[in-house]
């Protein structure tokens, strides 16, 4: 694959995080590094042992392939491969590839100079997958409650456990969450469509610049949060709605085992009108 | 140090530290649970306790101190003592026994009330039925024995003795009456619904009538299925009273991928189905028989008897008294009256 003529400037070597210059290089576009090697050893170990799950259990469509977690009696020990050991491993291999990805990321970010943004914002990501595969499982005693792998089972799984907690829509960090889910979904969709609109000027008009830009919302609104401001307020909405997802599972059990509706008792009993 | 902002921040940082610690520490529970499977791995078909719940279940649901059975005395009741109309029959020892034991289980308080005193009032005419305590004990006991015999597929061998629902009160602490609640019958915090925003009144059309608790469609598109969310919410504020009432969760009866599917739920729910229907037969054919016998004093706000929902026996466990039984030595509060209804279509 040819290689453009300005990027070779950016390949620099060093900047990796064990030091040396193991892996320092690059295989057509792709950055190595000794991170790039452990996530492709995580991948392809959590793939085939999906598919050896897939391949040991009694369908082949692959809606319905489920690797489900160990009974909750095994508790927070290590269980057969045939009776969740497999949804053990992969949860290793998947945590193992996810984490490789980010420190790949940061390793970059530092050849290039730049900020660690990206590294810290999927990080959140992981942050959320370990929450519900990891922490919560630790908490309640048991990797048993733990999603399981599967296309319909997981969606099985989310159907069940909201229901633990009768009225999931009462939980106060899901509300959060949902509400940032929503609201990063429209700043996106604004900033989108207004770039779009600055960069497709009507028929004889030039190209507009940010301050068009500006002048749109300050029309709308009286303010405009700016071309920086609103990457900051993106971010700052899409890693919400991922932190408050995995704060309202991570309360749902260890620290409230009733239905959520019940929750709000103390909102009902506050002094004011109780 | 010096803070940053103004004294508006500073003011309003602190609020929000104080809120944000009230809302960690002072609504929720620490992280020592136990947890119970209910289903097949992964499907998230658990229930998880806090410990200080499983804590309370067992302080509120101890057994009441045994009373000593007796040798039987080789005389009828009715041989000796007058207007004994259901337990005629049985051995006057035995009699005695079971007296003593229902003053025990409904009115053990001391007072001139007490005891046997209760019902039969102070005059020392134990025949007399002037006392209307004594008229509706004479019908809760013929319950008593019909729900003993006749509803087996739900109170299994265990069965139900007056403890059960009293608990050692005169009325069961957990009764209800007609409430239809604001006009809207919505948007307020109802208890049935474990004080989420559904019907008020979910025991009305459901245990005391007989309304339809399947308001999924069975079909992809529509197809004739009148159920609007009213009626949905009707039966989700109900549902609601069930899990609350038993301690459990919805995953205790369903796999809420397919609720109404009966080949995916668990064995509960045929319980559940049979509950449901025991208890329309105790609210209609018995605690409505006593609607001209109790006083006005006892009837709710709309002049009707109290009645019996889940929690009236259950109070909050999956078993009441969680499981242990009470019938036993008590042959006598066994005795058929009617048929229990067909099983449900599987």
């Amino acid at each position: 694959m040819a290689m453009l003529s300005f990027e070779r400037k950016y390949r620099v070597p060093g900047g990796t995080l064990m030091g040396g210059d193991l892996f320092d290089f690059w295989v057509g576009p792709f950055y190595v590094g000794v991170f790039g090697v452990t996530t492709i050893f995580f991948s392809f170990l959590g793939t085939a042992l999906i598919l050896y799950g897939a391949a040991i259990g009694p369908t082949w469509n692959v809606w319905q392939i489920n690797i489900a977690p160990p009974d909750i009696s095994y508790g927070l020990r290590f269980a057969p491969l045939k009776q969740g050991g497999l949804w053990q491993w992969i949860t290793v291999a998947a945590t193992g590839a996810f984490i490789s990805w980010a420190l790949r990321e940061v390793e970059i970010c530092r050849k290039l100079g730049i900020g660690l943004h990206v590294p810290i914002a999927f990080a959140v990501a992981i942050g959320a997958y370990l929450t519900l595969e990891v922490v919560r499982p630790v908490l309640l005693g048991a990797w048993g409650f733990g999603f399981p792998y599967g296309i319909l089972s997981h969606l099985d799984w989310v159907s069940n456990t909201g229901y633990q907690y009768l009225h999931f829509h009462y939980n106060p960090a899901h509300m959060l969450a949902v509400s940032f889910f929503f609201a990063t979904t429209l700043a996106l969709s604004l900033h989108g469509s207004l770039v779009l609109s600055s960069v497709n000027p009507q028929k004889g008009e030039p190209v507009k610049t940010p301050e068009h830009e500006n002048t749109v919302f300050r029309d709308y609104i009286g303010w405009s949060i700016g071309t920086l401001g609103i990457h900051r307020l993106g971010l700052f909405l899409a890693l919400s709605a991922g932190f408050w997802s995995a704060v309202c599972i991570v309360i749902s059990g260890p620290f409230w085992s009733r239905g959520w509706p019940e929750w709000w008792g103390w909102y009902l009993n506050l002094p004011i009108w109780r | 140090m010096k803070l940053p902002g103004g004294i508006g921040l500073r003011i309003g940082a602190v609020v929000a530290v104080v809120a944000a610690c009230f809302v960690i520490f002072g609504t929720f529970h620490g992280p020592q649970t136990k947890s119970v499977q209910h289903g097949y791995r992964g499907t998230g078909m658990d229930l998880v306790y806090a410990r200080a719940e499983l804590v309370a279940a067992r302080a509120d649901n101890g057994l009441p101190d045994a009373i000593d059975t007796v040798e039987p005395a080789g005389q009828k009741s009715s041989e000796v003592y007058q207007n004994v109309q259901v337990l005629g029959d049985i051995d006057v020892a035995e009699f005695n026994r079971l007296m003593a034991s229902f003053a025990a289980w409904v009115a053990p308080k001391d007072g001139p009330q007490a005891g046997c005193a209760y019902c039969h009032g102070n005059e020392g005419n134990f025949a007399s039925d002037a006392l209307y305590t004594k008229r509706v004990a004479r019908r809760m006991l013929q319950m008593t024995r019909h729900i003993n015999a006749d509803w087996q597929p739900h109170v299994q061998k265990t069965g139900v003795t007056c403890y059960t629902c009293h608990r050692g009160q005169p009325v069961p602490s957990y009764v209800w009456f007609k409430n239809p609640g604001p006009a809207s019958g919505m948007a307020v915090p109802t208890a049935a619904g474990g004080t989420s925003s559904l019907l008020t009144d979910p025991y009305t059309p459901y245990l005391d009538g007989t309304a339809e608790i399947r308001v999924a469609s069975t079909t992809a598109l529509p197809a004739g299925d009148r159920q609007s969310i009213k009626q949905t919410e009707g039966t989700y504020s109900l549902m609601m009273h069930m899990a609350n009432s038993l301690g459990v969760n919805c995953t205790y009866c369903h796999n809420t991928r397919a609720f109404s599917n009966w080949s995916q739920s668990t064995p509960q729910r045929v319980s559940a189905w049979y509950g449901i229907r025991m208890v329309r037969d105790i609210d209609r054919n018995y605690l409505e028989s006593l609607q001209d016998t109790f006083p006005v004093t006892r009837l709710g706000p709309h002049g009707d008897v109290a009645k019996v929902n889940c929690t009236t026996c259950h109070q909050g466990a999956f078993k009441p008294l969680l499981g242990a039984s009470m019938v036993g030595s008590y042959p006598e509060l066994i005795a058929s009256g009617s048929e229990p209804p067909k099983p449900p279509h599987m």
